[in-house]
């Protein structure tokens, strides 16, 4: 039995020293240059002694205030990998015409748009949604943390490890060459015999298990914690997106992990769900994961909507026009989103009556989306508006994602899907609103929530900077596709032949780079900010003239939020306070009862990373052992009984009668 | 919700931390047995319909069969489940309801999808050839 067995298969599996790129020069540098990079921060960590506070104030921090900022800071640094990939692509298509062939050779075209795409649905707006909720609705609920702590940092780590995965392709084997959903035959055993697609796969069941779990925690934490008096119709309409954000969180993500799971199979142990013989079907795969990919869509521009409606209110220093009426739109939103799905392969081949029901579905679905517009429109109308920067992408947001969100509408005319499908209008459409209302939502919350997370605001110069960099470059490198997909250009292309196609790809290729410049500008307004944090320091907690109770605090927030759990008796919680004339409580505090700190969640991470590595490379060993390991640390982390303590009255006197001193000396 | 049981909520999150807050009610031992012995005469009528071929007709049998099926997940869900439209300030039958709509639109939307999956393609097979040629 023993006799032909190849030892070094038993040990690797499938990965041998091949699966190193070090024949391509462009990985190799990068690997280089990332390596440099690591070594150097690394470096700095352990020079600095910052090992020890790492993980003790972050790593296994049950905050959800620090839980909220990694993940943040975990989609700053996958925006740069993925943002990367994107002008390898603008430039590789901005100089492939005719008999120059590029740089890219279409293997690693493929694996980069995929990745591209991959990352930054899953590792830059998942996490930017997910870390702003995270920060934001406890405190905007008057809660001291979510309802399950661990259960987040938990959460965080999957997230992180589905990112390591998929970063580790970069350097070890390759990346799916399948665009960013991998839809069968070509993902299948077949059509994609390495290990690209095994890594997109466990990439994301991982990063789903995170999503899915956070998704039920706030669920949770906004149904059962908000503080008496916070009637659901009370909400803020932040804590309102984010609820039906989690809801179809929780309500879509497993069907994309049934839908990979089946894929899995088909992969790994040769079933046909998905193959074209032997009863399989493609286009159920394609249905499946549509029925997923819709809501996900507005999985993130909910949240998106929620910081804006709060942005526009505050700058426009007004209640919010047409509240309920906001609420309604997002709920109404949040049903309609699973009624659409099939507008993504309109061209399958049904007949009349499945495309035009999706169609005028997908129109449908916009009237509330409109309605919301409207609502920010008529909250700014004789308000006096404030143009502060994250009022600015307020309003960068308003005039793009319309214009989005009208191509959009274009594109939900069957007829019209024919000739626009897959085509470069298409990829300007998703673009146009993702970039304009996702991406602009989150860096307007970033913008706006800043002062409250670290104590000070960021320099307005450079958000500026950034502001007008990413929007006069958003136009510049996706107009042009537009004009490109009605010539009939389709996506995914790694060299054209047409040479009168070039000029529009140079325009594109110079709007990617002044996107650049954006993120550029903000990197260098993260610096600056931090250099001035004296000058740019928020001592009252509530630098923009708040509405909503995560400014009744001080900036940052003590680790337990609020010292009293506040009452509240309108929307608008801390204005109507403030009309009030509230007063601070400034004796007669009681010990705290908070939830501990615990690597679990790192731990699980980490094992969950060689789960994932043993099953791409077939090194069955590492998987089966990673596995029993992670059932084993589960297991025993349900007998730590060691989860809580309290916070001593004297600290909780201290803290707020620091607060209390420095608000006075501000006065 | 009142702002009373609000705040009740808030104190018993205080105080449960450790233990997990128990609110709902978890049932009565009459309510487990009523479940229990309803679930089981709900799974003995399938097996008596299969076993002595009462209906006498299988296409008739299996819809039964589903019908008792259907019976069988609410007795579950109201027994065992305690499924009410009362507990938990009716967040849980709201949460029925959502996801029964949505498992609703999956299904027959993914039946009518993949149904009508090739109207509108060239025929491929020698029996849908016959068909167009008419």
């Amino acid at each position: 039995m023993f006799a032909n067995l190849d030892l070094q298969k038993l040990l690797f599996g499938r990965l041998t020293l091949e699966a190193i790129p070090y024949h391509e020069p462009i990985l190799l540098v990068t690997f280089i240059g990332v390596a440099i990079g690591g070594v150097a921060v690394l470096g700095l960590i352990t020079y600095m002694r910052w090992w020890g506070p790492l993980w003790r104030d972050w790593f296994t921090s049950v905050d959800h205030k620090k839980i909220g900022i990694m993940y943040v800071v975990l989609a700053l640094v996958m925006l740069l990998r993925g943002f990367s990939d994107a002008l390898l692509m603008r430039s590789q298509q901005a100089i492939a015409f005719g008999a120059n062939e590029g740089y890219l050779p279409p293997h690693h075209y493929d694996q980069i748009f995929t990745a591209h795409g991959v990352i930054m649905i899953f590792f830059v707006a998942m996490p930017l949604v997910t870390g702003l909720m995270n920060f934001v609705v406890p405190l905007q609920i008057g809660a001291r943390d979510v309802a399950f702590p661990f259960l987040n940092n938990f959460s965080f780590w999957m997230t992180v490890s589905g990112a390591v995965t998929i970063m580790a392709s970069l350097f070890v084997g390759e990346f799916a060459r399948t665009g960013w959903l991998a839809y069968p035959p070509l993902s299948g055993p077949a059509g994609s015999p390495g290990v690209g697609v095994d890594y997109y796969i466990w990439g994301l069941q991982i990063a789903g298990i995170g999503t899915l779990l956070s998704g039920i925690n706030l669920i949770a934490t906004i149904v059962k914690m908000r503080a008496p008096g916070m009637t659901m119709m009370k909400m803020p309409i932040f804590t309102w997106t984010s609820l039906c954000t989690n809801i179809l969180i929780v309500a879509a993500f497993p069907i994309l992990t049934a839908v990979l799971a089946l894929l899995s199979l088909d992969r790994y142990v040769g079933t046909h769900f998905f193959s074209n013989d032997l009863g399989g079907n493609p286009m159920m795969y394609v249905n499946l994961i549509w029925i997923w990919g819709h809501p996900e869509v507005y999985i993130l521009i909910l949240p998106a909507f929620g910081v804006f409606s709060e942005i526009v209110s505050t700058f426009s220093g007004k209640r919010l026009f047409g509240y309920a009426s906001m609420v309604y739109a997002t709920v109404v939103i949040t049903i309609l989103s699973y009624l659409v799905w099939l507008h993504h392969f309109f061209t399958m081949g049904s007949g009349a009556s499945v495309n035009s029901f999706f169609g005028i579905t997908t129109m449908i679905i916009s009237i509330p989306t409109g309605a919301k517009l409207f609502n920010w429109l008529f909250t700014m109308y004789k308000g006096r508006i404030r143009f502060d920067v994250p009022m600015l992408w307020a309003i960068g947001f308003m005039v793009t994602f319309t214009i989005g969100g009208m191509t959009g509408v274009l594109l939900a005319v069957p007829p019209a899907d024919f000739v626009l499908h897959n085509s470069l209008f298409l990829i300007a459409h998703f673009h146009n609103v993702i970039i304009g209302g996702v991406l602009f939502g989150m860096l307007a919350g970033i913008t706006y929530w800043f002062p409250k997370a670290f104590g000070y605001q960021l320099d307005p110069f450079w958000g500026k900077m950034s502001f007008w960099f990413w929007l006069v470059g958003f136009y510049f490198a996706f107009m042009p596709l537009y004009v490109l997909g009605l010539m009939g250009v389709t996506r995914r292309v790694q060299h054209f032949d047409d040479p009168s196609l070039q000029i529009w790809f140079i325009i594109a290729a110079f709007g990617a780079v002044l996107i650049a410049l954006g993120i550029l500008a903000f990197i260098i307004q993260l610096v600056v900010s931090f250099m001035r944090r004296e000058e740019l320091r928020d001592v009252t907690g509530d630098p923009w003239g708040g509405r909503t109770l995560e400014w009744s605090t001080s900036s940052p927030p003590p680790d337990y939020n609020f010292a009293f759990t506040p009452v509240i008796h309108d929307h608008d919680a801390w204005s109507d306070m403030k009309r009030r004339g509230y007063a601070r409580p400034l004796k007669d505090f009681r010990p705290i009862h908070m939830p501990k700190n615990t690597g679990t969640g790192m731990i699980l991470g980490i094992l969950s990373i060689g789960f994932s590595f043993g099953m791409i490379w077939y090194i069955w060993w590492l998987a089966a052992l990673t596995f029993i390991a992670m059932a084993v640390v589960t297991i025993g982390h349900t007998f730590n009984y060691n989860r809580d303590f309290h916070i001593p009255a004297d600290t909780v006197v201290g803290t707020e009668a620091a607060r209390t001193r420095l608000l006075e000396r501000r006065v | 919700m009142s702002a009373a049981s609000q705040s009740a909520h808030v104190a018993d999150h205080e105080e449960d931390v450790k233990g997990h807050g128990d609110q709902s009610g978890h049932g009565s031992f009459k309510g487990y047995v009523t479940g229990f012995v309803l679930s089981i005469i709900l799974t003995a009528i399938p097996f008596w319909l299969v076993m002595g071929d009462v209906l006498g007709n299988d296409r008739l049998t299996g819809l039964v069969i589903m019908g008792f099926a259907v019976m069988q997940i609410v007795v579950h869900m109201v027994y065992f489940l305690h499924m009410n439209t009362k507990s938990e300030g009716g967040w849980t039958i709201l949460a029925l309801i959502f996801t029964l709509t949505l498992v609703v639109i999956t299904l027959t939307g993914s039946v009518w999808v993949m149904y009508h999956l090739n109207t509108n393609m060239m025929p491929m097979t020698p029996a849908s050839l016959h068909q167009h040629a008419h």
